[in-house]
């Protein structure tokens, strides 16, 4: 997720993540879910009683619940083809030189220990398959009390938040996923911020799947305390394979009050992977939480990262981007829920669709009777590259008190003729030119997104747009 | 020496209602180390010359022929056309948000060169031209064209035409909305690049005012989608006096 050039992967075609490592401890994984994979994941983690009770809870929520039948198409998933658990080493390791020789292989083609190296990073996490197999966090932070773990181990070693604060976010039954997620969740990260502190550089989480028709259910917990700050950053990719993985993931976050959250994603996986992923964070008296949301890969992705503003003068913003290539589907948006007097929330979605993709936005913003004195604003722009993409937008307002104000203004233009002809007038080839004018369409998203994480996106879309001018 | 020739060029233009004929059988030879002025009427087809000759999609040369020292034109995309050495100032520059005017420029140039410019040369040349043309250097982060008022979308055109160094210039009115000063400034870019005398201009106005800074070889009238009256200087002087009464009628377009 660097700046780093990757000439050793030319010619792997658009999908520039898509190489596989030898598949030793997947390929003897069993597939399909059950009450006994349940205890056995549980087992193999040593965890609490309670905690494989939840999990033994949610299986059956997730047995129980019907699946979706709004949003994109989720049919095809085959839960009985599926590895839940993959173990990939035995040892976490805490420098890369520990980790096995292809997975070590893997994230420096990624660029991540070299982002570490050059201190863009304030703390890693890179998780393989099931489980976190590199972690480190700056000496300094930890010092100060901050906690950066992966989840299996946050729960090990402080089983008092996880009692506190485990799904207490998003319950196990809040949908078919979050189910899912919760019965068999391993991995993750888990933040703790203590009162006050700055975590002025962002922390790292890099998911990569290695495994054909894995699931990867990582679970993460972040609790930033009162007048406290973080900035997390996640990035995630696959190789490509014939048939389907799934993702699908559940975060959770509590901002307390006066503290800030920023939860940056880039979701590049590749083509075969479906995305489907709850994230909800709360945010007390004058905390601010804010979402930047980027889903460029997967084959469908849902997910709306939701905000309840539970205290007065509580913040809410998503930043949410999705592009869409030939085969996929984002199906991504915000929730804002207006739960205090004085609320504000503010959502910004871009998509952009091409070579038959398709981008919906969709949306709710809730504002309860007691929420007076709120203001919400949603924007959402599209555009369409070509005339065989699609887009929709699906915006629903809930607004329960009369002292509230609301914005909304939804565009879906194509790529003007107009522009594209100037650009090429001077000389810039079509594809070029196409490219430009759609980075300048997610420009004010690029934007807030730090520095290298901007230039990969930039490039992402470089990659995606190769081959869109007919 | 380098020549472009436009023969009996017949062009449409798509619109709702379908293709519409506008230029019929326009005739024109620019030698390099020349300047020609088109004058004509609103409406005569002046613009659609110039976006014929750049290649814009929406306008289809249905008979006639467009060469570049026997290159053929029509063969060409509009970037290739750039790279072969043309440029067009556009009369109406389109705003493209999120695309700043030095990334724009950059990539313009390298797609031109077929290779990046030195870093180090190519921030002093874009701030000389900047100087040049009254610039202001903050333009250099601003997005493309969005917000610019007419008169500085017109210099940055110019900036264009300075930094790309094309071989034929085609500028579209880009004297219209122009204060007195602007005016001024933009006309002495035109003459820096073509000074070297192996630089062709093709300057489409309304005004003679103009034709005082940038001296025109020839004068062409455009009336009705073709060429009316060719003559020298002169004929703008005579055209400023009469109109365009002379001809309309007789060339004009049924
Ligand atoms: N895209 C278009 N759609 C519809 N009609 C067009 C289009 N482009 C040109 N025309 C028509 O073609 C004719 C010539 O237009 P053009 O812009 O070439 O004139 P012009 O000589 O440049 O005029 P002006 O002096 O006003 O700039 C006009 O009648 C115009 O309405
Ligand atoms: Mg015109």
């Amino acid at each position: 997720m660097t700046t780093i050039e990757h000439p050793e992967l030319e010619g792997l075609g658009r999908y520039e993540y898509g190489w596989a490592d030898p598949d030793t401890a997947g390929a003897t994984a069993k597939r399909g879910l059950s009450e006994d994979v349940v205890r056995e994941i549980s087992a193999l983690k040593n965890e609490p009683e309670w905690m494989l009770e939840t999990r033994l809870k949610a299986l059956r929520l997730f047995q129980k619940k019907p699946m979706p039948t709004w949003g994109a198409d989720v049919s095809d998933i085959d839960f009985d083809n599926i590895k839940y658990f993959v173990r990939s080493t035995e040892q976490q390791a805490t420098s890369w030189d520990e980790l096995p020789a292809d997975i070590k292989n893997t994230y420096d083609k990624l660029g991540i220990p070299e982002a570490e190296k050059q201190r863009l990073v304030a703390g890693v996490a890179a998780q393989y398959e099931s489980e976190v197999v590199y972690h480190q966090i700056r000496e300094d932070l930890e010092e100060q009390g901050v906690i950066f773990m992966d989840t299996d181990t946050g729960l090990r070693e402080h089983p008092e938040l996880f009692k506190e604060y485990f799904a207490s976010v998003i319950p196990a039954g809040d949908n078919k996923f979050s189910a899912l997620n919760t019965a068999v969740w391993s991995g993750g990260s888990f933040i703790y911020v203590p009162k006050g502190v700055h975590v002025e550089i962002p922390l790292q989480a890099y998911f990569r799947i290695n495994t054909e028709n894995m699931g990867q259910f990582e679970r993460t917990l972040i609790i930033v305390d009162e007048d406290a700050y973080v900035h997390y950053v996640e990035g995630c990719t696959a190789p490509i394979y014939s048939s389907d993985s799934l993702h699908s993931a559940v975060v959770e976050i509590v901002v307390k009050k006066g503290a800030r959250c920023r939860y940056t994603t880039i979701q590049n996986w590749s083509n075969n992977v479906y995305n489907l992923v709850t994230k909800r964070a709360t945010a007390a008296e004058g905390a601010t939480m804010e979402w930047v949301d980027g889903n460029i890969g997967s084959k469908v992705t849902m997910k709306y990262p939701a905000i309840w503003l539970m205290g007065e003068h509580a913040k809410g913003e998503t930043l949410s981007l999705a592009f869409a290539g030939e085969d996929q589907h984002q199906d991504s948006g915000a929730k804002m829920v207006h739960m205090a007097p004085n609320t504000s929330s503010s959502i910004v979605s871009k998509s952009v669709a091409r070579g038959g993709g398709r981008t919906s936005y969709r949306g709710l913003v809730q504002v309860m009777p007691r929420a007076t004195g709120s203001a919400s604003n949603v924007l959402c722009d599209a555009l369409l590259v070509d005339t065989v993409s699609r887009s929709d937008t699906y915006p629903y307002v809930d607004i329960r008190n009369d002292d509230v104000a609301m914005g909304h203004e939804a565009t879906v233009s194509k790529v003007s003729e107009e522009q594209l002809f100037y650009l090429t007038s001077r000389g810039i080839p079509e594809d070029e030119a196409m490219a430009m004018i759609v980075r300048g369409f997610i420009e004010p998203i690029a934007r807030e997104l730090p520095m290298e994480y901007a230039l990969e996106l930039n490039r992402l879309i470089e990659l995606q747009m190769e081959g869109a001018v007919g | 020496m380098s020549t472009l020739e436009i023969r009996d060029l017949h062009v449409s233009v798509e619109t709702e209602n379908g293709p519409v004929q506008i230029l019929h059988g326009v005739n024109l030879t620019v030698n390099s180390g020349q300047t020609h002025a088109i004058m004509g009427p609103n409406g005569s087809g002046k613009s659609t010359l110039a976006y014929a000759l750049a290649g814009h999609p929406k306008y289809t040369v249905t008979s006639g022929s467009l060469t570049l020292d026997g290159e053929d034109l029509l063969e060409m995309t509009p970037d290739e056309r750039a790279r072969a050495g043309m440029f067009l100032a556009m009369q109406y520059p389109v705003e493209v948000p999120g695309v700043s005017v030095s990334n724009f420029l950059r990539s313009a140039k390298t797609a031109i060169d077929g290779e990046a410019p030195k870093l180090r040369t190519w921030v002093k040349d874009v701030k000389t031209a900047m100087d040049n043309l009254r610039i202001d250097p903050e333009f250099s982060e601003r997005d493309l064209n969005t917000g610019f008022s007419g008169g500085e979308k017109k210099r940055h055109e110019i900036l264009q035409l300075e930094l790309l160094n094309p071989t034929f210039a085609v500028l579209d009115e880009t004297d219209s909305g122009l204060d007195i000063d602007a005016l001024r400034i933009v006309s002495d870019g035109v003459n820096r690049f073509s000074s070297g005398g192996d630089k062709g201009v093709l300057l489409i106005t309304h005004y003679t005012r103009i034709l005082r800074y940038i001296k025109p070889d020839f004068v062409h009238v455009f009336v009705g989608g073709k060429v009316a009256e060719e003559g020298g200087p002169e004929l703008a002087e005579k055209l400023e006096e009469h109109g365009y009464a002379d001809y309309v009628g007789e060339g004009a377009a049924v």
